[in-house]
């Protein structure tokens, strides 16, 4: 990374390292409300479809706001994780983690909803009457099945997750080599006067990994696809 | 023994459902399109709820609703072979097959080589599911439900959505598997051509109600069977012994009730089954033992009754010593002949309308 300055290429590799961890972090949860979602129905359905929304329609602002109030030091859940596990959030690259994931929970709960919904029900049923469990056909037709729908959500849950700008600041602040991001270090050049040349490149890097990230994304469909002959 | 006994509502829908089938053997579920059979069979095989039922299979009672048993369909043993195939979309032939063998809860009685060669699959192992021809699809697909060591096989149609020709080449490989494998099997069907070639037994179904039940030669004369497989397919279906083969002409012997038919059957052993269906449009009934004629059948019998049938014919029923055949004649030749309950007749059949199916 010739070209980039030693600020530049740490908020690139942190930005990576967010997003890497907002995305290993919100994936299973994301698995299991597509599933429930999809194929159960309950009382209160239709709020915790809502709620999941949420991040879509809100400012981002208060998104980290309310993160603050929950999983600040003093807050319900941070306090606890601080006391039990010594997990602190606020001001970390962990924090920033949680604050991009809901940000972009419900990307990543939609692609995987479109692609269950298309899981034929019929091969859960063959298999079931071939001795497979519960558990069983989950992991060996309906994981499987709804692949390139997990992957296409992690790809773009990834891309957004490197984006985001409001809730990380408003949560975790705006911390060199903690948690300043590639969107934080750029409005951060911008800041600063005599940044614009820095800010140039950052906004081109963004856009070069924003763009990599859907035509991986597009490639990964396309090969998925082929594997399961469509 | 296998019993089977189902209620159960769907809107307008009743299912009502009542039969038995002696094991090992092939019972038919029988009726026109949405009378119910899959229905039915979805609930033997456990992936539709009963209202009240009962599901048995020797000693194994795998639903009854009465006593709170329901044996999900994971642990009932019931290969299930779908009109659809079902093949996983995601695995290749041999690893679909593998699927089954993997989670068989009981120790293999088919291996995979058996299965291979019994449906000729060889060929076809290294293959991806959507390169496979649809009687391709079924034959893994049947080979799958096997690999699943089933003590009962459910087969809902698996021929319909195949073309005749590629029926007729899935179709000798149910007869094998229905002869090397005691696998008591129930074969929805509403193609009665099928039926008459892998069944033993006939349940017959009509707007969800099983309303007639039998083993097949005596099914096939039943009045609501006519109906439904149009008056040209009617007939009866004999089962007979191969008494030996003509030197002279190559026609196989079989004896059929009290009289001998002669068939075209290849060479078979003294002692092999045979099965032919007599077409009642088929057979010309004579109240003298034929002399100068080609016919090579003449089946000796007594006429038991005369029924109206279509338009201007009668449908005579004949007794040939135990086995009911029946006749299409003209109301003008019966009353020519003056065939009635009681009357000795002959009924006569030309070898090349007889197609012999082993059984």
């Amino acid at each position: 990374m010739m070209w980039l300055s030693a600020n530049e290429s740490a908020a690139l590799v942190l930005s990576l390292s967010v997003a890497t961890r907002s995305v290993l972090f919100s994936l299973p949860f994301a698995l299991l409300l597509a599933w429930v979602l999809t194929r159960k129905q309950f009382l209160g359905r239709t709020m915790l479809d809502a709620f999941v929304h949420l991040p879509l329609v809100l400012p981002p602002v208060v998104v980290g706001y309310i993160l603050l109030l929950l999983f600040g030091v003093r807050g319900p859940i941070g306090g606890w994780l601080e006391r039990v596990f010594g997990i602190e959030l606020i001001f970390t690259r962990n924090g920033a983690a949680l604050a991009t994931a809901v940000m972009s929970f419900p990307l990543m709960v939609r692609a995987m909803r479109i692609s269950l919904e298309n899981v034929d029900r019929g091969l859960e049923d063959a298999a079931r009457t071939l001795g497979a469990s519960a558990f069983d056909r989950f992991a060996t037709i309906t994981l499987p099945l709804m692949l390139p729908g997990v992957l296409a959500g992690a790809i773009t849950a990834f891309s957004a997750a490197l984006g985001e700008f409001g809730a990380v600041i408003t949560f975790v602040s705006n911390i060199p080599g903690e948690t300043r991001t590639l969107p934080l270090a750029l409005y951060t050049a911008l800041q600063t006067p005599g940044g614009d040349a820095e800010a140039a490149r950052l906004a081109i890097l963004s856009f070069v990994l924003g763009l990599g990230g859907l035509l991986l994304s597009e490639w990964f469909a396309r090969r998925v696809r082929r594997m399961l002959g469509r | 023994m296998l019993q089977v006994a189902a209620k159960k509502h769907r809107g307008a829908f009743t299912l009502d459902a009542n039969f038995e089938l002696p094991t090992p053997g092939v019972v038919a579920l029988f009726g026109r399109s949405g009378c119910g059979k899959t229905t039915l069979v979805n609930v033997i095989a456990g992936l539709l709820a009963a209202e009240r039922g009962r599901v048995a299979l020797d000693d194994a009672v795998l639903l009854d609703t009465d006593q709170g048993v329901d044996v999900p369909p994971e642990r009932r043993r019931i290969g299930y072979v779908f009109q659809d195939a079902r093949l996983f979309p995601h695995l290749r032939v041999q690893a679909n097959l593998r699927y089954a063998l993997k989670r068989a809860a009981v120790a293999p009685f088919v291996g995979l080589d058996r299965v291979v060669d019994l449906l000729d699959l060889g060929p076809l192992l290294a293959r991806h599911t959507h390169e496979l021809s649809g009687g391709e699809r079924q034959r893994v697909a049947i080979g799958r439900a096997l690999l699943s060591q089933p003590s009962l096989l459910l087969l809902d149609e698996p021929l319909a959505s195949l073309d005749a020709s590629r029926r007729e080449e899935v179709l000798p490989y149910l007869e094998s598997l229905r002869d090397q494998l005691a696998i008591p099997m129930v074969y929805v069907s509403h193609n009665f051509d099928e039926v008459l070639r892998l069944a033993t037994h006939l349940v017959l179904m009509e707007s969800g109600k099983t309303i007639a039940q039998g083993d097949l030669g005596e099914m096939s004369l039943h009045p609501r069977v006519r109906a439904i497989i149009g008056a040209d397919a009617v007939g009866a279906i004999v089962d007979g012994v191969v008494l030996g083969t003509d030197a002279s002409s190559g026609l196989t012997r079989v004896q059929v009730g009290l009289s001998v038919l002669r068939v075209h059957y290849g060479k078979s052993a003294p002692g092999t089954k045979l099965r032919v269906q007599l077409l009642a449009r088929d057979l010309i009934v004579a109240t003298e033992a034929p002399r100068h004629l080609s016919v090579r059948n003449s089946l000796k019998g007594v006429v038991t009754s005369v029924a109206h049938d279509v338009e201007d014919s009668d449908l005579i029923a004949i007794d040939i010593g135990g086995i009911l055949i029946m006749a299409r004649v003209t109301k003008a030749a019966t009353s020519e002949l003056a065939l009635a309950p009681g009357t000795a007749v002959w009924a006569l059949v030309k070898t090349a309308s007889l197609r012999p199916h082993a059984i």
